[in-house]
Protein backbone atom coordinates (compact mmCIF):
# COMPACT_ATOMS: atom_id res chain seq x y z
CA UNK A 1 0.00 0.00 0.00
CA UNK A 2 1.33 3.40 -1.05
CA UNK A 3 1.73 6.78 1.30
CA UNK A 4 -1.29 8.78 -0.62
CA UNK A 5 -3.71 5.76 -0.32
CA UNK A 6 -3.19 5.43 3.83
CA UNK A 7 -3.60 9.17 3.70
CA UNK A 8 -6.42 9.26 1.76
CA UNK A 9 -8.09 6.08 3.86
CA UNK A 10 -7.28 7.71 7.30
CA UNK A 11 -8.45 11.29 6.04
CA UNK A 12 -11.80 9.56 5.16
CA UNK A 13 -12.15 8.07 8.17
CA UNK A 14 -11.48 11.08 10.17
CA UNK A 15 -13.56 12.89 8.21
CA UNK A 16 -16.96 10.23 8.35
CA UNK A 17 -16.05 9.97 12.21
CA UNK A 18 -16.35 14.17 11.90
CA UNK A 19 -19.90 13.57 10.15
CA UNK A 20 -20.99 10.91 12.80
CA UNK A 21 -20.36 13.14 15.96
CA UNK A 22 -22.02 16.12 14.24
CA UNK A 23 -25.35 13.93 13.63
CA UNK A 24 -24.99 12.47 17.65
CA UNK A 25 -24.62 16.08 18.84
CA UNK A 26 -27.98 16.90 16.49
CA UNK A 27 -25.75 19.82 14.45
CA UNK A 28 -26.52 17.95 11.17
CA UNK A 29 -29.55 16.20 10.15
CA UNK A 30 -29.58 13.00 8.53
CA UNK A 31 -31.00 13.69 5.57
CA UNK A 32 -27.67 16.29 4.60
CA UNK A 33 -25.61 13.75 6.12
CA UNK A 34 -26.75 10.93 3.39
CA UNK A 35 -24.49 12.35 0.64
CA UNK A 36 -21.32 12.76 2.60
CA UNK A 37 -21.55 9.65 3.52
CA UNK A 38 -21.58 8.29 0.19
CA UNK A 39 -19.18 10.55 -0.99
CA UNK A 40 -16.56 9.35 1.82
CA UNK A 41 -17.26 5.83 1.33
CA UNK A 42 -16.50 5.99 -2.53
CA UNK A 43 -13.44 7.87 -1.75
CA UNK A 44 -12.30 5.06 0.66
CA UNK A 45 -13.59 2.16 -2.05
CA UNK A 46 -10.77 3.73 -4.69
CA UNK A 47 -8.46 4.24 -1.92
CA UNK A 48 -7.94 0.33 -1.45
CA UNK A 49 -8.93 -0.37 -5.10
CA UNK A 50 -6.14 1.85 -7.30
CA UNK A 51 -6.88 -0.57 -10.17
CA UNK A 52 -10.65 0.50 -10.48
CA UNK A 53 -9.44 4.51 -10.93
CA UNK A 54 -7.74 3.60 -13.78
CA UNK A 55 -10.70 1.31 -14.99
CA UNK A 56 -13.37 3.58 -14.93
CA UNK A 57 -11.24 6.30 -16.52
CA UNK A 58 -10.71 4.12 -19.27
CA UNK A 59 -14.10 3.52 -19.86
CA UNK A 60 -15.04 7.00 -19.32
CA UNK A 61 -12.73 7.61 -22.48
CA UNK A 62 -10.65 9.79 -19.40
CA UNK A 63 -6.92 10.56 -20.57
CA UNK A 64 -5.69 10.91 -16.66
CA UNK A 65 -7.28 8.73 -14.02
CA UNK A 66 -6.59 11.73 -11.44
CA UNK A 67 -9.11 13.70 -13.56
CA UNK A 68 -11.69 11.60 -13.18
CA UNK A 69 -11.49 12.15 -9.31
CA UNK A 70 -11.47 16.00 -9.67
CA UNK A 71 -14.16 15.81 -12.39
CA UNK A 72 -16.19 13.38 -9.87
CA UNK A 73 -15.74 15.95 -7.05
CA UNK A 74 -16.59 18.99 -8.53
CA UNK A 75 -19.65 17.41 -9.71
CA UNK A 76 -21.04 15.92 -6.40
CA UNK A 77 -19.80 19.54 -4.99
CA UNK A 78 -21.70 21.49 -7.74
CA UNK A 79 -25.04 18.97 -7.23
CA UNK A 80 -24.57 19.33 -3.97
CA UNK A 81 -24.39 23.27 -3.84
CA UNK A 82 -27.74 23.00 -6.23
CA UNK A 83 -29.25 21.08 -3.49
CA UNK A 84 -28.17 23.49 -0.79
CA UNK A 85 -30.05 26.84 -2.59
CA UNK A 86 -33.11 24.90 -2.56
CA UNK A 87 -33.28 23.82 1.07
CA UNK A 88 -32.06 27.67 1.62
CA UNK A 89 -35.22 28.57 -1.12
CA UNK A 90 -37.76 26.72 0.37
CA UNK A 91 -36.80 27.83 4.02
CA UNK A 92 -37.01 31.15 3.09
CA UNK A 93 -40.54 30.90 1.68
CA UNK A 94 -41.29 29.23 5.00
CA UNK A 95 -39.48 31.80 7.14
CA UNK A 96 -41.32 34.38 5.32
CA UNK A 97 -45.07 32.45 6.20
CA UNK A 98 -44.12 32.43 9.23
CA UNK A 99 -43.04 35.83 10.17
CA UNK A 100 -46.81 37.01 8.37
CA UNK A 101 -48.44 34.40 10.60
CA UNK A 102 -46.67 35.90 13.22
CA UNK A 103 -47.20 39.70 13.00
CA UNK A 104 -50.78 38.45 12.44
CA UNK A 105 -51.21 36.53 15.20
CA UNK A 106 -49.37 39.76 17.76
CA UNK A 107 -52.14 41.78 16.08
CA UNK A 108 -54.73 39.98 16.99
CA UNK A 109 -53.36 39.54 20.58
CA UNK A 110 -52.96 43.16 21.23
CA UNK A 111 -56.50 43.06 20.45
CA UNK A 112 -57.93 41.09 22.67
CA UNK A 113 -55.84 42.82 25.80
CA UNK A 114 -57.13 45.82 25.02
CA UNK B 1 -71.42 59.44 -5.89
CA UNK B 2 -68.81 56.66 -4.32
CA UNK B 3 -69.97 53.38 -2.49
CA UNK B 4 -69.50 54.61 0.85
CA UNK B 5 -70.47 51.05 1.99
CA UNK B 6 -67.09 49.51 0.79
CA UNK B 7 -64.78 48.65 3.27
CA UNK B 8 -61.54 49.72 2.40
CA UNK B 9 -57.88 48.37 4.14
CA UNK B 10 -55.02 50.89 3.34
CA UNK B 11 -52.14 49.01 3.48
CA UNK B 12 -48.42 51.00 4.37
CA UNK B 13 -45.78 48.92 4.53
CA UNK B 14 -42.89 51.09 6.18
CA UNK B 15 -39.32 50.41 6.61
CA UNK B 16 -37.66 53.06 8.34
CA UNK B 17 -40.14 55.46 7.36
CA UNK B 18 -39.59 57.58 11.20
CA UNK B 19 -39.92 61.23 9.11
CA UNK B 20 -42.87 60.65 6.55
CA UNK B 21 -44.98 57.83 8.19
CA UNK B 22 -47.26 60.13 10.44
CA UNK B 23 -48.38 62.73 8.21
CA UNK B 24 -49.07 59.66 5.25
CA UNK B 25 -51.49 58.52 8.15
CA UNK B 26 -53.16 61.50 9.41
CA UNK B 27 -53.58 62.28 5.81
CA UNK B 28 -55.23 59.61 4.63
CA UNK B 29 -57.55 59.42 7.71
CA UNK B 30 -58.42 63.26 6.89
CA UNK B 31 -59.36 61.88 3.52
CA UNK B 32 -60.99 59.38 5.07
CA UNK B 33 -63.61 61.50 7.10
CA UNK B 34 -64.22 64.24 4.57
CA UNK B 35 -65.35 61.93 1.72
CA UNK B 36 -67.54 59.50 4.75
CA UNK B 37 -65.23 56.60 3.60
CA UNK B 38 -65.31 53.21 5.70
CA UNK B 39 -61.05 52.98 5.82
CA UNK B 40 -59.10 51.41 8.20
CA UNK B 41 -55.35 52.03 7.79
CA UNK B 42 -52.93 48.95 8.28
CA UNK B 43 -49.35 49.90 8.29
CA UNK B 44 -46.96 46.86 8.15
CA UNK B 45 -43.53 47.81 10.10
CA UNK B 46 -41.12 45.51 8.03
CA UNK B 47 -38.44 45.19 10.94
CA UNK B 48 -37.53 48.68 11.11
CA UNK B 49 -34.73 49.88 12.89
CA UNK B 50 -35.77 53.72 13.88
CA UNK B 51 -39.03 54.12 15.41
CA UNK B 52 -41.09 53.23 13.33
CA UNK B 53 -42.47 50.99 15.24
CA UNK B 54 -43.45 53.20 18.59
CA UNK B 55 -44.52 55.82 15.54
CA UNK B 56 -47.34 53.73 14.24
CA UNK B 57 -48.17 52.12 17.36
CA UNK B 58 -49.66 55.68 18.60
CA UNK B 59 -50.87 56.34 15.10
CA UNK B 60 -54.90 55.72 14.41
CA UNK B 61 -54.05 52.82 12.48
CA UNK B 62 -53.77 49.09 12.95
CA UNK B 63 -50.17 48.11 13.13
CA UNK B 64 -48.46 45.16 12.10
CA UNK B 65 -44.85 43.85 13.14
CA UNK B 66 -43.23 41.74 11.54
CA UNK B 67 -40.32 39.98 13.48
CA UNK B 68 -37.86 40.02 10.27
CA UNK B 69 -36.88 42.11 7.48
CA UNK B 70 -39.30 40.27 4.50
CA UNK B 71 -38.73 43.27 1.92
CA UNK B 72 -41.33 45.04 0.37
CA UNK B 73 -43.40 42.07 -1.16
CA UNK B 74 -43.52 40.14 2.20
CA UNK B 75 -44.33 43.36 3.97
CA UNK B 76 -47.03 44.06 1.85
CA UNK B 77 -48.39 41.10 1.15
CA UNK B 78 -48.48 40.78 4.80
CA UNK B 79 -51.27 43.74 4.93
CA UNK B 80 -53.19 42.10 1.87
CA UNK B 81 -53.44 38.31 4.28
CA UNK B 82 -55.19 41.05 7.17
CA UNK B 83 -57.13 42.93 4.65
CA UNK B 84 -58.23 39.14 2.68
CA UNK B 85 -59.18 37.38 6.78
CA UNK B 86 -60.86 40.41 8.25
CA UNK B 87 -63.06 40.69 5.00
CA UNK B 88 -62.73 43.94 3.41
CA UNK B 89 -63.91 44.76 0.13
CA UNK B 90 -60.87 46.98 -1.13
CA UNK B 91 -56.89 47.10 -0.24
CA UNK B 92 -55.16 49.95 -1.65
CA UNK B 93 -51.34 49.91 -1.04
CA UNK B 94 -49.90 53.17 -0.30
CA UNK B 95 -45.88 54.06 0.46
CA UNK B 96 -44.77 54.83 3.61
CA UNK B 97 -42.61 57.65 2.29
CA UNK B 98 -45.40 60.50 0.94
CA UNK B 99 -44.78 59.37 -2.88
CA UNK B 100 -48.61 58.35 -3.13
CA UNK B 101 -51.22 61.31 -2.28
CA UNK B 102 -54.22 60.17 -0.44
CA UNK B 103 -56.46 62.24 -2.23
CA UNK B 104 -56.41 60.14 -4.84
CA UNK B 105 -58.01 57.36 -2.60
CA UNK B 106 -60.99 58.33 -2.95
CA UNK B 107 -60.57 58.61 -7.37
CA UNK B 108 -59.23 55.20 -7.80
CA UNK B 109 -62.12 53.96 -5.23
CA UNK B 110 -64.85 55.46 -7.91
CA UNK B 111 -62.55 53.84 -11.36
CA UNK B 112 -62.27 50.62 -9.85
CA UNK B 113 -65.73 50.26 -9.09
CA UNK B 114 -66.64 52.33 -12.53
CA UNK B 115 -64.87 50.08 -14.61
CA UNK B 116 -65.13 46.87 -12.99
CA UNK B 117 -61.62 45.99 -12.32
CA UNK B 118 -60.13 43.78 -10.20
CA UNK B 119 -56.88 45.73 -9.76
CA UNK B 120 -56.05 49.21 -10.61
CA UNK B 121 -52.61 50.91 -10.72
CA UNK B 122 -52.31 54.72 -9.93
CA UNK B 123 -50.25 55.56 -12.94
CA UNK B 124 -47.68 58.70 -13.27
CA UNK B 125 -47.50 58.81 -16.87
CA UNK B 126 -51.17 59.21 -18.38
CA UNK B 127 -51.55 62.50 -17.39
CA UNK B 128 -48.08 62.84 -17.69
CA UNK B 129 -48.28 65.20 -14.45
CA UNK B 130 -46.78 65.17 -10.91
CA UNK B 131 -43.30 63.93 -10.10
CA UNK B 132 -42.39 61.89 -12.87
CA UNK B 133 -39.04 59.95 -11.42
CA UNK B 134 -35.51 59.63 -13.24
CA UNK B 135 -34.77 59.04 -16.29
CA UNK B 136 -33.13 55.47 -15.57
CA UNK B 137 -36.06 54.59 -13.88
CA UNK B 138 -38.48 55.16 -16.94
CA UNK B 139 -36.16 53.63 -18.76
CA UNK B 140 -36.80 50.27 -16.46
CA UNK B 141 -40.44 50.93 -16.15
CA UNK B 142 -40.55 51.31 -19.98
CA UNK B 143 -38.50 48.07 -20.48
CA UNK B 144 -41.35 45.92 -18.03
CA UNK B 145 -44.03 47.76 -19.64
CA UNK B 146 -43.44 46.23 -23.15
CA UNK B 147 -42.12 42.88 -21.48
CA UNK B 148 -45.63 42.74 -19.90
CA UNK B 149 -47.19 43.41 -22.85
CA UNK B 150 -45.58 40.99 -25.03
CA UNK B 151 -45.91 37.77 -22.32
CA UNK B 152 -49.87 39.36 -21.06
CA UNK B 153 -51.36 41.46 -23.71
CA UNK B 154 -52.27 43.99 -21.25
CA UNK B 155 -50.04 47.56 -21.71
CA UNK B 156 -49.69 48.86 -17.91
CA UNK B 157 -47.44 52.08 -18.46
CA UNK B 158 -46.51 52.22 -15.05
CA UNK B 159 -45.82 48.84 -14.35
CA UNK B 160 -43.33 49.60 -10.99
CA UNK B 161 -46.19 51.88 -9.20
CA UNK B 162 -47.13 50.73 -6.40
CA UNK B 163 -50.00 52.93 -5.69
CA UNK B 164 -52.46 49.79 -6.27
CA UNK B 165 -56.21 48.99 -5.13
CA UNK B 166 -57.19 45.24 -5.04
CA UNK B 167 -60.91 44.06 -4.76
CA UNK B 168 -61.29 41.13 -3.14
CA UNK B 169 -61.11 38.71 -6.16
CA UNK B 170 -57.55 39.95 -6.11
CA UNK B 171 -57.09 39.37 -2.84
CA UNK B 172 -57.77 35.95 -2.87
CA UNK B 173 -54.86 35.64 -5.61
CA UNK B 174 -51.96 38.08 -3.41
CA UNK B 175 -53.28 36.10 -0.24
CA UNK B 176 -51.70 32.72 -1.93
CA UNK B 177 -48.93 34.03 -3.66
CA UNK B 178 -46.84 37.32 -3.76
CA UNK B 179 -43.59 38.14 -5.57
CA UNK B 180 -40.50 38.86 -2.83
CA UNK B 181 -38.32 41.88 -3.03
CA UNK B 182 -39.28 43.98 -6.17
CA UNK B 183 -43.12 42.57 -6.44
CA UNK B 184 -44.54 45.63 -8.34
CA UNK B 185 -44.15 44.22 -12.45
CA UNK B 186 -43.97 40.89 -11.52
CA UNK B 187 -47.73 40.93 -9.86
CA UNK B 188 -48.72 42.28 -12.95
CA UNK B 189 -48.32 39.04 -14.24
CA UNK B 190 -50.25 37.37 -11.98
CA UNK B 191 -52.99 39.59 -11.94
CA UNK B 192 -53.62 38.56 -15.58
CA UNK B 193 -52.79 34.88 -15.63
CA UNK B 194 -55.44 34.68 -12.81
CA UNK B 195 -57.74 36.01 -15.44
CA UNK B 196 -58.12 39.78 -13.22
CA UNK B 197 -58.65 42.80 -15.14
CA UNK B 198 -56.30 44.88 -14.97
CA UNK B 199 -56.79 48.75 -15.59
CA UNK B 200 -54.93 52.12 -14.88
CA UNK B 201 -55.81 55.54 -13.51
CA UNK B 202 -53.55 58.51 -13.78
CA UNK B 203 -52.13 59.74 -10.32
CA UNK B 204 -50.03 62.83 -9.70
CA UNK B 205 -47.25 61.57 -7.64
CA UNK B 206 -45.30 63.11 -5.75
CA UNK B 207 -41.61 63.18 -4.53
CA UNK B 208 -40.45 60.93 -1.62
CA UNK B 209 -41.24 62.97 1.56
CA UNK B 210 -38.60 60.97 3.67
CA UNK B 211 -36.82 57.85 3.77
CA UNK B 212 -34.83 55.96 0.86
CA UNK B 213 -35.85 54.41 -2.55
CA UNK B 214 -35.19 50.63 -2.00
CA UNK B 215 -33.93 51.10 -5.87
CA UNK B 216 -30.75 52.76 -6.00
CA UNK B 217 -28.26 53.42 -9.02
CA UNK B 218 -25.75 50.52 -7.86
CA UNK B 219 -28.76 47.74 -7.62
CA UNK B 220 -30.58 48.98 -10.71
CA UNK B 221 -28.79 46.38 -12.41
CA UNK B 222 -29.79 43.27 -10.60
CA UNK B 223 -33.31 44.80 -9.85
CA UNK B 224 -33.89 44.83 -13.86
CA UNK B 225 -32.24 41.61 -14.26
CA UNK B 226 -33.74 39.85 -11.22
CA UNK B 227 -36.99 41.00 -12.08
CA UNK B 228 -37.04 39.86 -15.89
CA UNK B 229 -35.74 36.58 -14.98
CA UNK B 230 -38.97 36.25 -12.09
CA UNK B 231 -41.50 37.77 -14.47
CA UNK B 232 -40.40 35.19 -17.29
CA UNK B 233 -40.57 32.22 -14.90
CA UNK B 234 -43.69 33.23 -13.44
CA UNK B 235 -45.13 33.35 -16.62
CA UNK B 236 -43.65 29.77 -17.21
CA UNK B 237 -45.18 28.41 -14.29
CA UNK B 238 -48.46 29.71 -14.78
CA UNK B 239 -49.14 28.45 -18.17
CA UNK B 240 -48.13 25.22 -16.91
CA UNK B 241 -50.77 24.92 -14.72
CA UNK B 242 -53.52 25.59 -17.09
Amino acid sequence: MERIQIIAIVGSLLFLGFIGRLIIKGKLREEYAIVWIICTAILILFSFWRHGLDLVAYHLGVYSPPNTVFMGAIIAVLVYLLHLSIVVSKLQAQNKTMAQEMALLKNKLEQKQA
Amino acid sequence: MLNSFSRIAVIIPAFNEEQAIADVVHQIQQVAIREHLQLTVVVVNDCSRDNTASIIDALPCVSLHLPVNLGIGGAVQTGFRYAFRKGYDYAVQVDGDGQHPAEAIPALLKAIEQQEADVLIGSRFIAKTGFQSSFMRRVGIRFFSHLNYLLTGIRVADSTSGFRMLNRKALAVVDDYYPDEYPEPEAIILYAFNNLKVAEHPVEMLERQGGVSSINSLNSFYYMFKVSIAILFTYIRIRRKK
